[in-house]
């Protein structure tokens, strides 16, 4: 046998015969097959991305718009200011749902009864009155007058509208009687209903009332969050890696250390947020629920995969730039900072995108220091209570109320253009960074 | 001759250099005198690197490298405590084996070192240096109109000229080149080789080549390292006419090596 193989690897034919030839064939066909293997992967990846795309965007584009009506409102001043004071506080206590009421009232004469008006009143939205009291507290000389105003529908009446409740199934199976329906029909029919772009959802915090929910009260949240993240753990976690890769002598104690980081990068990020809890609310005294107790949590967990992808990127810069920057006479802090960490930014770089993306993408360390309260302002600062927009998915997907399920996958969206935004910018620094070699 | 009377610009004496456990070289004794081309030839494997980079401890920045013995520049203890390293190597500049220049223009390749030891004080004296440098590594006629573009795009023996340039920049007293030429042609290499015997009028220079011809072509003495011992030095046509060890003889004639 092996004199066979040595008598036929003598031969002069030993690339060209045909058993050579069907080597090579094989050898392609190994190659095509473990492309297909790739594509295969690749197909089962955008299949995965796509249906989630589609479902997300199917479910929640709705929640960018919504349903108006247009109503004739009587600013009447026995209502408003009965005593012509002008005074801002009187303006500004007055009962402003009662105009809602009324000129509701003026578009359906008929309805009496306590209990067919309060329905007929649950068709438009509690926000109409604040609407209304804006106005005028913006405008006194409104008090009056009478114009037309276009104010928020509820919930109920915008799902209505939008067909997801029917009409053609039992009034006792949907949230709005066949009154109400007839109503709502009467109000379109006479071209008062109007279907807009939704600034509420995307200008304003949490409510109650899933017509006056927005968003921007976890976005403005997540940034301050994310702000407090990148300023803690890109300068420490750079700091760390050109430590520990470029100046730290290897021993035991460096062992037990770079152990101690990789073990952190895989801890749950819950733990995360009970220490959070324990040292920084409790030991500290630090407020609850800020962004700035958020942005700690999540920069401690977000510190070691900066810390091991700093030091990979320094490891992939070539010692040949090292030895020729010590080779002109740098000193060891001149080598590292004018020619090793910028070629190494690229790296860094990267990997902080990637924490960066996966403390976006954080709710559970959060919950532990209380960023899962219930938050209508806009946060104003770092200390002042706020949430973040995966927890606010998580609230809107808790709640019963149907129209809030068009706003989790709204929010989810906005998440997504969120860390799209984020990986945006990170490209174009690398770029920039990268150009400059 | 007059220059044999001159003070040593090197004085090595008793060097032992370890890499962790293992010993790179043996107790080697080697004057370089100032103002000439000291090559260091012998086999791969033979420690001349290693002595080239205990001359501008090059091998601190090696893990578990120990160097013992003496090593003195003009009189003054290389390894001493108080010894800056940053001066040093300004002192003492290197052009290594493998052209490293770095990923910047090539203006800033060789303003690079002049900046950061402030040799010079405006823009005006930076690009008449820069041009200095350029001009003695005989590169400056090639890139005189593109001294903003990046150095890593120049050809490989370009790039070791760029080297040369940067190296000579700092105005270092002693020069040292581990086998510059390596990597290059015959007209680059005949270009290193003219500057080095240029070089000659200022800086002391030691040079390490497997190249034969070339030691005997540019060096004034050479020392023959085997197997981490300095095996024989001297004036370099003596060394490759007259070798004193059969050793020598045999690696020069090419029976080894
Ligand atoms: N960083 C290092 N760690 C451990 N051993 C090393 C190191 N560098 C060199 N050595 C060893 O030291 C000895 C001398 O190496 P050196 O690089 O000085 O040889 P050289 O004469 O320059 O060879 P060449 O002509 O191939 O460049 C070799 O046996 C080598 O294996
Ligand atoms: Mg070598």
């Amino acid at each position: 046998m092996s004199e066979a193989t040595l008598g036929q690897s003598r031969r002069t034919d030993v690339h060209t015969s045909d058993a050579a030839q069907r080597r090579l064939r094989r050898r392609y066909a190994a190659e095509r097959r473990f492309q297909l293997y790739g594509l295969f992967a690749i197909g089962i990846a955008l299949f995965a991305l796509g249906w989630l795309l589609t479902s997300i965007v199917g479910r929640g584009y709705t929640a960018f718009t919504q349903s108006r009506v247009v109503l004739e409102v009587e600013f009447a001043r026995d209502v408003l200011d009965p005593d012509a004071t002008g005074d801002r506080q009187v303006l500004s206590g007055a009962n402003y749902a009662a105009l809602v009421k009324s000129s509701l009232r003026e578009q359906f004469p008929d309805v009496s009864g306590r209990r067919e008006r309060r329905a007929l009143n649950a068709l438009v939205s509690s926000g109409a009155a604040f609407q209304l009291r804006e106005m005028v507290l913006a405008d006194p000389s409104l008090v009056g007058t009478r114009r037309a105003v276009s104010v928020p529908l509820s919930d109920d009446s915008d799902m209505f509208f939008k067909g997801f409740i029917r009409r053609d199934v039992g009034e006792s199976e949907r949230k709005l009687n066949d009154a109400q329906v007839g109503w709502l029909d009467a109000l379109q029919e006479r071209g008062l209903v109007e279907r807009v772009f939704n600034t509420t959802f995307l200008t304003s915090g949490d409510s109650r009332e899933p017509e006056l929910a927005g968003i921007w009260g976890a976005v403005v949240g997540t940034t301050l969050t994310l702000l407090v993240t990148l300023l803690l753990c890109f300068p420490i976690g750079v700091a760390a890696a050109v430590y520990l890769e470029e100046f730290a002598p290897t021993n035991r104690w460096t062992d037990l250390i770079e152990v101690n980081i990789n073990n952190l990068a895989a801890v749950p990020s819950i733990v995360f947020g009970l220490l959070g809890l324990a040292v920084f609310l409790n030991f500290f005294g630090l407020p609850r629920s800020a962004p700035l107790v958020g942005g700690m949590v999540l920069a401690l967990m977000t510190l070691p995969t900066v810390i091991i992808a700093g030091r990979a990127a320094l490891k992939a810069v070539p010692p040949s730039i090292r030895e020729a920057a010590l080779g002109v006479g740098a000193s060891p802090v001149q080598t590292v900072l004018q020619h090793v960490l910028p070629l190494a930014l690229p790296g860094i770089l990267t990997g902080t995108i990637i924490g960066m993306a996966r403390a976006l993408g954080e709710s559970a360390p959060l919950l532990m220091i209380g960023m899962v309260a219930f938050i209508v302002d806009i946060p104003s600062g770092l200390t002042s209570p706020s949430t973040v927009l995966p927890v606010q998915v998580y609230l809107w997907a808790d709640s019963p109320e149907r129209a809030f399920v068009e706003k989790t996958s709204a929010a989810i969206m906005v998440l997504l253009a969120f860390l799209i935004l984020m990986n945006l910018a990170a490209v174009l620094l690398r770029r920039k960074y990268e150009q400059k070699w | 001759m007059a220059l044999a009377s001159t003070l040593p610009k090197i004085v090595a004496r008793d060097v032992d250099c370890f890499y962790g456990d293992k010993q790179a070289l043996f107790c080697v004794n080697l004057d370089i005198s100032e103002k000439q081309v000291t090559a260091l030839i012998g086999p791969s494997g033979c420690g001349k690197s290693t002595f080239l980079r205990c001359l501008n401890r090059m091998n601190d920045v090696i893990d578990g490298c120990r160097v013992t013995g003496k090593l003195e520049l003009d009189a003054e203890d290389i390894y001493g405590p108080d010894v800056d390293v940053v001066k040093l190597r300004a002192r003492v500049g290197m052009v290594f084996q493998k052209p490293n220049p770095f990923p910047k223009s090539i203006y800033e390749n060789v303003a690079y070192g002049p900046r950061i030891h402030g040799l010079v004080s405006n823009r005006g004296e930076l690009d008449e240096l820069v041009e200095w440098s350029l001009e003695k590594a005989g590169l400056l006629g090639e890139v005189k109109d593109r001294l903003q573009e990046p150095g890593t795009g120049l050809s490989g023996g370009q790039q070791q000229r760029l080297c040369i340039a940067r190296a000579i920049a700092v105005s270092p007293e002693v020069i040292l080149m581990d086998e510059p030429c390596s990597a290059l042609d015959p007209i680059a290499t005949a270009k290193i080789e003219e500057l080095t015997d240029e070089l000659r009028e200022n800086f002391t220079n030691v040079i390490v080549t497997h190249n034969m011809q070339q030691a005997a072509r540019v060096s004034q003495r050479t020392a023959f390292f085997h197997l981490g011992i300095l095996v024989e030095e001297g004036e370099t046509g003596k060394i490759f006419t007259n070798p004193g060890n059969e050793r020598t003889q045999d690696y020069i004639t090419g029976r080894f090596g």
